[in-house]
């Protein structure tokens, strides 16, 4: 029997603690969009996001008023761009970013995802072209978000992608400096790529999925910041065991959406992802959980540890809450995304290489980091293959999401607004890492024997 | 349907009496209602059944948001399976 105790702590952890489903994704299949004609394939694409998506919105909506839960975003991601175009005739996929940004502002939603491309061993001429179309895409359209793939466990790091996606933030970070670079906060590096994440920017719907899918990512770092709040100086044991509690209920509200999602829009559910994704409004940092564990500030020697109990207890807490978990499931570090990130990096506290060890724990990497607009392609280059090493060997995804902001250096402050937060711009080591990129060629895929 | 009715606020006299009057108007069935003062503030859960009303939830969200803007109170209505979902397993 339900109790007004149990009835009060949802809605506290609703109203008070920022409880809420961070989004419902849907993912749409584009394999039967293929054309020759590039006029005919956009055409294709745009009625096929259309009518799949068209009640998206309005149903989102009608949960969370019934339920009395928030849903941030209603999200929509697509089979990577570049096999969809691959077969056409097109030689810039900048109109496809076009439609596809014309069909998400049709049906209302906040972001579309896929314009994608997965090129861990290699690059096909759709991969070629998609990667060359990224930076002028991002910047004439508003709601695209891209994501290249270049390595992963089995197959090792391209090299020669890694080297091109340095240019590609850099080019990107140019054309929207107006934006203090912002449309770099719309593109991602994957190492192990995952093909059924509904967050954003790393959305895509990968060709293992069916048709299409709805997808849940949940959220509430301030619900397990307050439960730890309860637990003050108990051993971890205790730690993990509130966090894991903590999780299964947050997790429980994401299953429940998704069920409800996927039933009322006909549509198969796809999965939960149990990611604690931070926002800049205030009680809601995975870094003050982190500070809550007793360090003084993020950063401080024992927050790779603490971040690893919390990635950990997150994803033993939420796997029996839901039927089915993938996605990225952690805890995101997105500086600009955190107050407790962002506040730690400006009292000197958090440095890049500390955000570095951190991702070798947390659920992705390298997130919403500004970076000086001065920083050459090449040690940003440097930077993604360091975070694709760290993902190949470690069997995990990681990511990079650095935006370098032309004309800004250490000790100025970046705007970006709503969810993606503002940020100070971040120390990048000076010595060169040109002659490293300038190599190409693949880091071979690790043994996974002899783990030492 | 199952909705849990939850009203935040000041105690004062006649907010059970003007919660459960809408409920009987609509022919909403109230199944149990529970109270307790925390800090010093009144929170009330009413269990109703909305099977028989001749209202949907969102014209009875609308209805309690007015009383409880009128009664300076916070009142919501929510469908009971976000809070069995949380706090009950199987």
């Amino acid at each position: 029997m339900l109790t007004i105790h149990d009835v009060l702590e949802t809605n506290q952890m609703i109203q008070k603690n920022n409880l809420d489903v961070r989004t419902i994704t849907m993912g749409i299949s584009l394999l039967d969009c293929c054309a020759s004609d590039g006029k005919t394939l956009c055409n294709n694409i745009y009625d096929k996001i259309t009518r799949y998506g068209e009640h998206l919105v309005e149903t989102g909506e009608a949960i969370s008023r019934e339920y009395g839960v928030p849903i941030i975003n209603k999200r929509v991601s697509v089979t990577p761009i570049s096999l969809v175009a691959g077969a056409s005739d097109m030689k810039s996929y900048v109109d496809i970013a076009r439609t596809l940004d014309k069909a998400a502002k049709t049906i209302g939603i906040n972001f579309i995802g896929g314009f994608s491309a997965l090129v861990e061993r290699g690059m096909s001429k759709g991969d070629r072209i998609l990667i060359d179309s990224i930076a002028e895409s991002l910047a004439v359209t508003d709601l695209v978000c891209s994501s290249v793939a270049v390595g992963s466990t089995k197959a090792g790091i391209n090299m020669d992608a890694v080297a091109e996606m340095g240019r590609v933030f850099k080019d990107l970070a140019e054309r929207t400096k107006e934006q203090d670079a912002l449309g770099c906060a719309k593109l991602v590096v994957f190492s192990n790529a995952v093909e059924d994440n509904p967050f954003m920017a790393g959305a895509f719907h990968g060709v293992t999925n069916g048709d299409s899918c709805i997808s849940v990512g949940v959220s509430g770092p301030g619900v397990v910041k307050v439960a730890l709040e309860n637990v003050k100086g108990e051993p971890f044991d205790v730690v993990a065991e509130t966090i894991k509690k903590t999780a299964f209920k947050i997790t429980r509200v994401g299953q429940l959406v998704a069920m409800e999602a996927s039933r009322r829009l006909d549509m198969p559910f796809g999965i939960i992802d149990l990611s604690l994704a931070p926002t800049p409004a205030v009680g809601d940092s995975v870094a003050s959980i982190l500070e809550e564990m007793g360090l003084e500030s993020c950063g401080a020697c024992g927050t790779t540890a603490a971040l690893a109990l919390l990635n950990d207890a997150v994803k033993k807490g939420g796997l029996m809450a839901s039927s089915r978990v993938g996605g990225l499931s952690g805890a995101f570090i997105p500086v600009s995304e955190d107050k407790g990130m962002l506040e730690a990096v400006g009292r000197g506290s958090l440095s890049l290489e500390k955000l570095e060890a951190m991702t070798c724990v947390c659920s992705v990497g390298l997130d919403m980091i500004a970076i000086p607009g001065d920083t050459p392609a090449s040690t940003i280059s440097a930077i993604i293959a360091d975070e694709a090493a760290i993902g190949m060997i470690n069997n995990k995804t990681t990511a990079v999401r650095v935006i370098p902001v032309p004309g800004k250096g250490v000790g100025d402050n970046v705007e970006f607004g709503g969810l993606l937060g503002h940020c100070p711009i971040i120390n990048v080591n000076k010595y060169k890492s040109d002659e490293f990129i300038a190599r190409g060629g693949r880091i071979p895929a690790p043994m996974r024997s002899l783990t030492n | 349907m199952k909705v849990v009715i939850t009203v935040v606020g000041v105690d004062r006299t006649g907010i059970i009496a003007a919660v459960s009057q809408i409920m009987a108007e609509h022919k909403v069935n109230i199944l149990t209602i529970n109270q307790v003062i925390l800090d010093g503030i009144f929170n009330m859960a009413m269990i109703v059944d909305m099977d028989p009303a001749d209202i949907d939830l969102d014209t009875l969200q609308d209805l309690l948001k007015q009383k409880g803007e009128a009664l300076g109170v916070e009142i919501r209505a929510q469908n009971q399976a976000i809070f069995d979902a949380m706090h009950r397993v199987g």
